[in-house]
């Protein structure tokens, strides 16, 4: 792998300058001061920074919203990585079989990826509207619960899983279909052989081969959901009903824009950047596993 | 894009893993199960008939009057409602430029990327200066910096260089990509090193080899990964609702927001708002249509 070929002093630096001078303006010179202003207590119509230390760490650790923000950002990212890794899969595994018309199939499950999450959101929130929508309509024969993401909680963080769980679920298809194809005819065939069932090849073969795919899927889209979802959350429920949708990324905005409380926001992005920082490394350390296709 | 250089190219690229298919053909000739790929292909359509819901509803009502949107039990076929509909939305949510904003955002975003990433790969790859692998992993770390850990102080620096409400702030920001840099080193090192010390022989000095020989051997990525970021780029939320705060800088999908009125005074107007949003996602799902060769190419070798 001896690949220096060409020498110059001067020209590698031309050419790694735009993205060095990106990265270090809007990426490290932030963070860095990110880090800083946790560390201190801004005025929020200018005057000069207090230092406290550690303050606005220990007051988070402290606040019942933010342990809500918490657990509902594990509580999202959990269910749209659960419902959209499972469902991929299973998908894919259907439209892996020997049948005609593979490509027309993966198109058609493919699509929703490019919807905005917000998109999507705003879409489902009128499928689960309360008074119009098709989904409590229908639910209403099957029971007298009232089904109203307005005052339940769990309603619309149901809403808002689902939306973004729909928008993920083709690209999760598209990795497992690429991976199911990795699979060596012969082993299956050999299942056929020894008298396997369709489901004890699924639970006995492919899950088990599958499983690196299904691995790096799980932390893509833990971090995808985890990290990008402030679009769904600020488009259709803004946090509601009662916080009960507000995720950790949204309570930082909220409270840095909205609440101008610097230090407390900075502080929640630091503890962010821990979260991604940990999602990533331990995405990295499985990479190498991640060879079956 | 879609160039003549560019379609044989990437057709040579995307034919390698398909190896085999001959075999299979013949496999399947040979083992029949035809009631057993009746079912598959039923339970498949129905997949596809849940996964298509949501959008096929949002459609209808786009077609609908308010009178036929609100009424038990749903109506589930198109109206004749359309026209109006969507002139409406477009008229009240000034589509015309939300919709030109967004394509500048993506191109340039997308076009961007592609750019200087490729231009900082080359260099990593071909050659050996100091501070190089300190480079390299800058880049790395910006994956671990999405917008979220540095909101308030990135608005600021944004505020600073004056570029609210501008394309140079809603673009150049997300300028920087680790995966698109991974995607064209791996790919510059797989093309073999005679290539480069052949051109050299023949005078072709570094730049005059990324263009006339580097750049032509990717287009193929380069396709893959405009599609993928073309899609990121318009479906960014957080990065506008940040910076922009007048009517003219919006992208379609916070411009859409807007259309849903948030006070309880005003009856929100669902018909307007689902033919607001199909206008929204209707480009990035038309180039997922349409370029999807590309798109699961780009998918698959970027890993997001």
């Amino acid at each position: 792998m001896k690949r220096t070929v060409f020498r110059s002093r001067w020209l590698p630096y031309a050419l790694v300058l735009p993205q060095v001078a990106v990265t270090i303006v809007f990426f490290f010179w932030p963070a860095g001061k990110s880090l800083y202003l946790s560390l201190f207590k801004s005025p929020p119509f200018g005057g000069r920074d207090v230092f406290v230390g550690l303050d606005n760490f220990r007051s988070l650790l402290v606040d019942h919203e933010y342990y809500e923000s918490v657990v509902n950002s594990f509580v999202f990212s959990g269910g749209v990585t659960v419902l959209s890794v499972a469902l991929g899969l299973v998908v894919a595994t259907l439209a892996n079989q020997k049948i005609r018309g593979l490509g027309f199939y993966r198109t058609a499950l493919l699509w929703p990826y490019g919807i905005a999450p917000a998109v999507a959101g705003i879409i489902f929130l009128f499928i689960f509207h309360p008074a119009y929508g098709v989904l409590p309509y229908f639910l209403s024969y099957v029971t007298a619960y009232e089904f109203n993401w307005l005052l339940k909680g769990w309603v619309a963080m149901t809403l808002v899983i689902a939306a973004t769980a729909w928008t993920h679920l083709g690209y999760n298809i598209a990795f497992f279909l690429a991976g199911l194809q990795a699979i060596p005819e012969s082993v299956m065939e050999a299942a056929s052989v020894d008298g396997a069932s369709p489901v004890r090849k699924f639970t006995s073969i492919i899950v088990p081969l599958i499983s690196p795919v299904t691995f790096y899927l799980v932390v893509v889209n833990m971090v995808s959901s985890f990290f990008g979802s402030f679009g769904v959350i600020h488009a259709v429920t803004h946090g509601g009903p009662g916080g009960a949708t507000e995720i950790m990324v949204y309570k930082a905005w909220k409270d840095g824009f909205i609440g101008l409380n610097l230090g407390s926001s900075a502080t929640q992005s630091v503890i962010l950047m821990a979260v991604v920082i940990g999602l990533t490394m331990i995405q990295f350390r499985f990479i190498e596993k991640k060879v079956t296709y | 894009m879609a160039d003549a250089r560019a379609t044989t190219v990437g057709t040579d690229a995307l034919a390698a893993p398909r190896v085999g298919t001959a075999e299979r053909v013949a496999e399947r000739r040979q083992r029949r199960f035809p009631w057993g790929s009746l079912v598959v292909h039923a339970v498949l359509l129905a997949c596809v008939a849940v996964i298509a819901f949501p959008l096929y509803y949002a459609f209808v009502i786009s077609t609908q009057e308010m009178s036929e949107v609100i009424q038990k039990p749903p109506r589930l076929l198109p109206s004749t409602y359309a026209l109006e509909n969507y002139a409406e939305a477009w008229r009240r949510s000034h589509m015309g430029r939300l919709l030109v904003n967004s394509t500048i955002v993506a191109v340039a975003v997308a076009v961007g990327k592609i750019a200087i990433s490729m231009l900082s790969a080359f260099a990593i790859v071909y050659f050996r200066f100091r501070g190089s692998s300190l480079v390299f992993w800058m880049i790395f770390i910006t994956l671990m910096l999405p917008i979220p850990v540095r909101i308030l102080p990135t608005y600021e620096v944004i505020g600073n260089l004056g570029w609210l409400n501008s394309y140079a702030g809603l673009t150049v920001p997300l300028m920087a990509s680790a995966t698109a840099t991974f995607l064209f080193r791996q790919f510059y090192l797989t093309v073999p090193n005679e290539l480069a010390e052949a051109a050299q022989l023949d005078g072709a000095g570094p730049l005059r080899f990324l263009w006339s020989f580097l750049l032509p051997l990717s287009w193929a990525n380069v396709a893959a990964l405009f599609v993928v970021l073309f899609i990121y780029g318009w479906n960014e939320y957080f990065w506008p609702l940040l910076i922009t705060n007048t009517e003219e800088m919006r992208t379609v999908v916070i411009g859409l927001e807007r259309l849903i009125p948030r006070s309880g005074t005003e009856l929100p107007t669902w018909n307007l708002i689902m033919a607001g949003a199909m206008m929204a996602l209707l480009p990035p799902v038309a180039v997922i249509l349409f370029m999807q060769r590309w798109f699961v190419k780009g998918l698959i070798e970027s890993d997001k």
